[in-house]
C-alpha cells in the first residue's frame, strides 16, 4: 500500500475511471490548463486532451447543467466546482434537473453524473468561502451525498461514484486534501457507497464525524483513553443513502453518542441522525445525544473568531465527556 | 437569413419599449390600436408567401404537418375540456396557437436528433411521436402515461423518441439541451439537438450561459425561441430591455434569425438553414419564432392582461386555418380531404381519453420507484 495524500487519490480515482470508461469526462472552472484550483486534476489534460478535461466559463449553473444534459444520452461527467461555495448557483440544475429527471419521467433516464469539490470551511475565506452545504444536498431523494475523511476513501468512493448510475454530489474538504494516509494498490480497490466505516472501536461513547471532524474525533478519542474512555468513532462517508444501521449498532453499544460535524446544527445531518438514533435506540441511551456543530453564525475572518465557529479536539473532548457525566 | 426580418411584426427596438409605470397601461391601449387595411394588407402578404413555400416541400410532408397541426388543436381542446371536467390536474399549459413553431420545426428533424422543451410541451410530445393516449394518460395521472403518471403536463418524457423532455423550471431545459448537443459532437455524430423556450426564459441566466458555451465550444444545439410576447401575465415589453430576441445572438456571434411562428413553412425552413449549420459545422442557432397563444398562460389564466382585439387580431392568422387554406387553394387538398383529417384526429383524441380514463392509477408501490437508477441499500 501507497502512502499518498487525499489530494493525489482523488486524482488517481479520476485518472482510472477516464482510462477505463471513454465517456468519463471533466469539466470545471480552472480543471485543465491550471490543472486545478487545488491541483486535484493535475496531469489530466495532458493524459486525456481538451476534449476530456475542459476548461469552463465561470457559469455554475451552465455548466451543472451541460452536464446533466450530457448525461441524459449517455457520457459520465464529473462536473467539478471550484468550491461548492458556487455550487449554490448550480442548484436549480442538480436539485430540478438531475435529482429529478430519472422520477419525473417515469424512470427513462439515468443520470449517471458526479458534482465534486471542496465543501465546508478553507483557511480565513470568511463567510462566503466557507459553507458545509451537505445538508441541503442530503434533503433530496435522487441525489447520493458522499463525504470522505481518508485517502483511501476518497479513491474508492469517488471510483464508486463514477461508475455509479445516479447523480453523486462528492464533497471533498479543502483543508484536507494534503492529509496522507495508506491507499490499497490497484485499479479494481472501490468502497462501497452506503456504507459507514468504523474508523476506531471502543466501549464508552460513539462520535459519529464526517469529512473534516474525522480526524479531530480521532486524536480525541486518543487524549480521551488516556482519561480512560474507550471512543468509538464511526465515519457515515456517505450521508445519502445514511448507514444508519452501524450508527445504531454502535449506540447500542456504547450508550452515548456524540456528533461532530463542521456544518450548522439548524436541519443539519446531525439532527437527522441524532432523530434516527432516537427513533431505533432510544431505550439504550444513556444520556441525551450531543451534537457539536459548526457556530451558528456566517463563518467570520478573525483567526480567532474562526477558531471558534468550528468543532476541534478539545470541544470533542468535552462534549464526550460531558455525555459520559464525567465532569 | 429569412427575408422575413423586414415584415411589419418584428419587434419593436428598444427605443420603442414602454417605460416603467403607469404610462404602460396607456402605451399598450395605444399600441393595440389596429388599423384595418394595414392589416389586410400584411395578411395578404403572408397568405402570398406560404403559397410560394407550399410548392417546395413534397405533398405527403405537407399533408402530415397539417394533420399534427390539427392533432394538437384538437388534443388541446379536448384537454381543456378534461380540465374542467376535473380529470386534469395542477397546471396545464395549452399550445392552441403556437402549432405551427411545433410543427414546422419538428417536421425537419431526423429521427436520431434530440428535442427539449418548457412545461407548454403536448403539442412537442404529439409531434415527436408520442402516442395521444400516452399523453392524454399523462394528463389524467395514470400508470400508462409516457412519464407513468408522475410528471403530469408539465413533464412528458419518450427516450425511445429521443423527446427530453417537458421543464418545469423557466429556462432549465436549455443548459440541459446544450449538453445534449456536448455529447453527440463528443461522440462525434451530426446528430442536432432543439430547444424550446419562451421568451420570458430569455431573461433568465441559464439562457445566456448556454448560448456562450454553444457557440464558444461550437455545439450543435438550435435554440427555438416562441416568442408568444407574454411570460403568464407580463408583455414581453414589460420584461426585456431589449426586446428583439433574435438580437441577444449578437452578443455571442451566434447566427440567428427572426421567422414568422404563425406560418408552420417560414418554420420549417428556418430550422432547415439551422440544421445545416449545426450538422456541418457544428455551429449553433438562435431562431426567435414570433407566434401567439389564443388561450391563457395556463388553464387557471383569466387572460386580464390582453385585449379582445389583439386576441382576434393573431386570431385571423390562425396557423391551422391559414396552413389548410392555403393546401386547398394550392389544390394539395380539397374538402374531403380536410374533412377526412379531422375525422381521424377527432376519433385518435376521443381515444386517448377512453385510454386515460381506463389506464388504472399508478400503484402505491410506484411512489418509491424511479428514484434511483441503482438504490442502494445502505448497510454491508
Amino acid at each position: 500500500m501507497a502512502v499518498i495524500t487525499i489530494r493525489e487519490a482523488l486524482n488517481q480515482a479520476m485518472r482510472e475511471e477516464m482510462r477505463r470508461d471513454e465517456g468519463v469526462f471533466l469539466m470545471g472552472e480552472e480543471v485543465a490548463a491550471y490543472q486545478g484550483a487545488y491541483k486535484v486534476s493535475k496531469g489530466l489534460l495532458e493524459e486525456f486532451g481538451d476534449k476530456r478535461v475542459v476548461d469552463s466559463p465561470i457559469t455554475e449553473l451552465g455548466f451543472a447543467g451541460l452536464g446533466v444534459g450530457a448525461a441524459m444520452v449517455g457520457l459520465r461527467p464529473i462536473i467539478e466546482f471550484m468550491t461548492f461555495n458556487f455550487s449554490i448557483l448550480a442548484t436549480d440544475q442538480i436539485i430540478n434537473s438531475a435529482a429529478k429527471m430519472r422520477y419525473m419521467s417515469g424512470g427513462q433516464f439515468k443520470i449517471p453524473i458526479v458534482f465534486r469539490g471542496p465543501n465546508g470551511s478553507a483557511f480565513q475565506v470568511s463567510s462566503q468561502h466557507s459553507q458545509a452545504l451537505e445538508s441541503w444536498y442530503a434533503h433530496f431523494p435522487g441525489l447520493k451525498v458522499v463525504m470522505p475523511s481518508t485517502p483511501a476513501d476518497a479513491k474508492g468512493l469517488l471510483k464508486s461514484a463514477i461508475r455509479d448510475d445516479d447523480p453523486v454530489v462528492f464533497l471533498e474538504q479543502e483543508r484536507m486534501y494534503g492529509n496522507k494516509g495508506e491507499v490499497p494498490d490497484g485499479e479494481d480497490f472501490l468502497v462501497p457507497l452506503g456504507v459507514a466505516d468504523v474508523k476506531r472501536e471502543g466501549t464508552d461513547c460513539t462520535v459519529v464525524a464526517r469529512s473534516m471532524t474525522v480526524p479531530l474525533a480521532l486524536k480525541a478519542a486518543e487524549e480521551l483513553e488516556k482519561q480512560g474512555v474507550s471512543v468509538e468513532v464511526v465515519d457515515p462517508r456517505t450521508i445519502r443513502p445514511l448507514d444508519i444501521e452501524t450508527i445504531v449498532n454502535s449506540v447500542k453499544k456504547t450508550n452515548r453518542l456524540v456528533i461532530a460535524e463542521e456544518s450548522h446544527a439548524f436541519c443539519g445531518v446531525g439532527a437527522e441522525i441524532s432523530a434516527q438514533v432516537m427513533e431505533h435506540a432510544f431505550d439504550y441511551l444513556d444520556a441525551p445525544v450531543k451534537r457539536l456543530s459548526g457556530a451558528d453564525a456566517p463563518m467570520p475572518y478573525a483567526k480567532n473568531l474562526e477558531r471558534l465557529a468550528l468543532p476541534d479536539v478539545e470541544r470533542i473532548v468535552k462534549a464526550v465527556r460531558e455525555v459520559s457525566y464525567l465532569d | 437569413m429569412s427575408e422575413l426580418k423586414v415584415t411589419p411584426m418584428r419587434p419593436r427596438t428598444e427605443s420603442e419599449g414602454a417605460s416603467a409605470g403607469a404610462g404602460v397601461a396607456e402605451e399598450r391601449d395605444a399600441r393595440d390600436r389596429i388599423d384595418p387595411a394595414e392589416l389586410r394588407e400584411e395578411h395578404e402578404q403572408r397568405h402570398q408567401e406560404q403559397l410560394k413555400q407550399i410548392g417546395g416541400v413534397d405533398r405527403d410532408t405537407l399533408l402530415k404537418m397539417l394533420y399534427q397541426m390539427v392533432l394538437i388543436r384538437r388534443f388541446e381542446e379536448k384537454s381543456a375540456e378534461s380540465y374542467t371536467l376535473g380529470k386534469i390536474g395542477g397546471f396545464c399549459h395549452l399550445y392552441i396557437g403556437q402549432e405551427a413553431v411545433a410543427v414546422g420545426c419538428l417536421s425537419a428533424l431526423r429521427p436520431d436528433d434530440y428535442v427539449f422543451t418548457s412545461y407548454r410541451d403536448h403539442g412537442h410530445a404529439l409531434v415527436m411521436g408520442t402516442s395521444p393516449d400516452e399523453v392524454m394518460a399523462e394528463l389524467f395521472g395514470k400508470i400508462g402515461g409516457c412519464s407513468k403518471g408522475k410528471g403530469g403536463s408539465m413533464h412528458l418524457f419518450d427516450a425511445d423518441k429521443h423527446f427530453l423532455g417537458g421543464h418545469g423550471i423557466v429556462g432549465g431545459q436549455i443548459p440541459l439541451a446544450t449538453g445534449t448537443a456536448y455529447a453527440t459532437k463528443y461522440k462525434g455524430t451530426d446528430q442536432a439537438t432543439l430547444v424550446f423556450f419562451g421568451e420570458a426564459a430569455v431573461n433568465q441566466g441559464a439562457f445566456h450561459e448556454s448560448l456562450n458555451m454553444a457557440q464558444l465550444w461550437k455545439l450543435p444545439c438550435i435554440y427555438i425561441c416562441e416568442n408568444n410576447q407574454y411570460g403568464m401575465g407580463t408583455s414581453l415589453k414589460r420584461a426585456m430591455s431589449i426586446s428583439d430576441v433574435s438580437q441577444k445572438a449578437v452578443g455571442y456571434g451566434m447566427a440567428s434569425e427572426f421567422v414568422d411562428g404563425m406560418d408552420v413553412l417560414a418554420v420549417r425552413a428556418a430550422t432547415e438553414r439551422a440544421l445545416e449549420r449545426a450538422r456541418k459545422e457544428y455551429l449553433p442557432s438562435l431562431l426567435e419564432i414570433r407566434t401567439y397563444r389564443f388561450m391563457g398562460h395556463s388553464m387557471s389564466d383569466p387572460g386580464h392582461y390582453r385585449t379582445r382585439a389583439e386576441i382576434e387580431k393573431y386570431q385571423e392568422r390562425d396557423p391551422v386555418k391559414v396552413f389548410g387554406d392555403n393546401l386547398r387553394e394550392k389544390g394539395v387538398l380539397d374538402d374531403a380531404g380536410l374533412k377526412e383529417i379531422e375525422e381521424r384526429v377527432r376519433a385518435e383524441v376521443e381515444h386517448s381519453v377512453k385510454f386515460a380514463d381506463e389506464s388504472p392509477e399508478p400503484a402505491p408501490e410506484e411512489l418509491f420507484t424511479d428514484i434511483y437508477a441503482n438504490p442502494i441499500k445502505p448497510g454491508r
